[in-house]
């Protein structure tokens, strides 16, 4: 085996998708109630599904390299610009709270019947118009507090894979014990029969 | 259209888990995980092909989008029509399907509507800055264990809670 695929093909990048949204829309991450309820530290959905694709992917992932089937250095890996990641990624969380979506949720929200998400997609058609009038004179806040290209945990602490994989596990364990705890004294997780009563 | 009653969620856990799994999936076909505001940056540089041609090309943001090939022949738009399918299909198998404008308890639909517009406005300009999103920059990038990605996620996190606290009662 040699992964990745030189070219996956479209049939290839259209499952991706419907797995992609069949398993947002499944967790109720397509309901902006929902979405926001994290935040509200009422429903953990959003930690606990994110913390687990993503330490399930990167064990996965390096399982297959450890088998030799995967050339990891061929994968996409993002370089740090550490301000406009944390100024980018801040602007999202403040997004998601007031618009209640992401880009991507957001997609997935209108296909199950979510009308606001149409005027998520409009504000955002507008964030991104007002971002590119404005690049130039963002230039410096763009390119500050660039890191090494592709760096990841173990190459920033030079401790092995194996062992951040370990840590990060043991991490989102303890954030679903605390979870458990915030939702027995918030109201709990919002439920499909609650969403489909409401508004 | 109301009288279907919904099917519960999948536990977290178990959505976690296929999510993960498809992700991974996604990196061993094409190199790359799961995106989503990419697609919105090409729709917008392609509507600029139309409105304003010779601006969007000049556009030194922009420009970056427009290549030999149309804006849209990309992988983000079969991913996210994928997406699309997935989302309908699931939501309505699970009879979850509603036509609505989802809003808090004490909000208006009209309200509701202008937040929709300016929680989008940020999320769009905080998108093109990080460049990337809660998908391809959060989950992505931390299936490959980037230290980018955790910076993005905890200053998500960090200021979702934060507004929230200020803004919650939009939705609560």
């Amino acid at each position: 085996m040699n992964f990745p695929f030189e070219n996956p093909g479209i049939p290839l990048l259209v499952l991706a998708g419907v797995l992609f949204g069949y398993f947002i829309e499944s967790a109720g991450l397509s309901s902006p109630r929902k979405l926001t309820a994290q935040f509200a530290l009422r429903d953990w959905t959003v930690f606990r599904v994110m913390f687990t694709a993503i330490v399930v992917a990167a064990i996965g992932l390096w399982l297959f390299d450890v088998a030799g089937w995967l050339r990891f250095d061929a994968l996409k890996i993002p370089t740090m610009f550490f301000w406009a990641m944390a100024l980018g990624g801040a602007l999202l969380g403040a997004g998601m709270a007031i618009g209640g979506y992401c880009p991507g949720t957001s997609v997935v929200g209108l296909f199950a019947g979510r009308l606001d998400a149409l005027f998520f997609m409009l504000g955002m058609m507008i964030g991104m118009t007002v971002f590119s009038l404005s690049y130039d004179s963002l230039q410096t806040v763009y390119q500050a507090g660039k890191g090494p290209a592709g760096q990841t945990l173990s190459g920033l602490t030079g401790l092995p894979t194996w062992l951040w994989l370990l840590l990060l596990a043991g991490m989102a364990a303890g954030g679903f014990l605390i979870g458990n705890w915030f939702e027995s004294r918030r109201g709990g997780k919002i439920s499909a029969k609650e969403l489909a009563s409401g508004s | 259209m109301t009288e279907h009653k919904p099917r519960e969620f999948f536990p977290p856990l178990a959505a976690g888990v296929g999510l993960g799994l498809t992700l991974m999936g996604m990196f061993l076909i094409s190199g790359h995980g799961l995106g989503a505001s990419g697609f919105f940056t090409n729709v917008l540089a392609w509507l600029g092909t139309l409105a304003a041609p010779d601006w969007t090309e000049m556009n030194s943001y922009l420009g970056n989008y427009l290549g030999a090939t149309h804006p849209l022949n990309s992988w983000l738009s079969w991913e996210l029509a994928g997406a699309a399918i997935g989302g309908l299909a699931g939501s309505l198998i699970a009879g979850r399907f509603r036509f609505k404008i989802e809003r808090g308890p004490h909000t208006s639909a009209g309200a509701r509507m202008g937040f929709a517009v300016g929680g989008g406005i940020l999320s769009g300009f905080g998108a093109s800055l990080a460049g990337g999103c809660t998908s391809s920059l959060g989950l992505s990038g931390g299936a490959v264990l980037a230290v980018a990605s955790f910076v993005f996620l905890i200053a998500f996190f960090a200021a979702g809670l934060l507004v929230a606290a200020v803004a919650g009662r939009i939705w609560q």
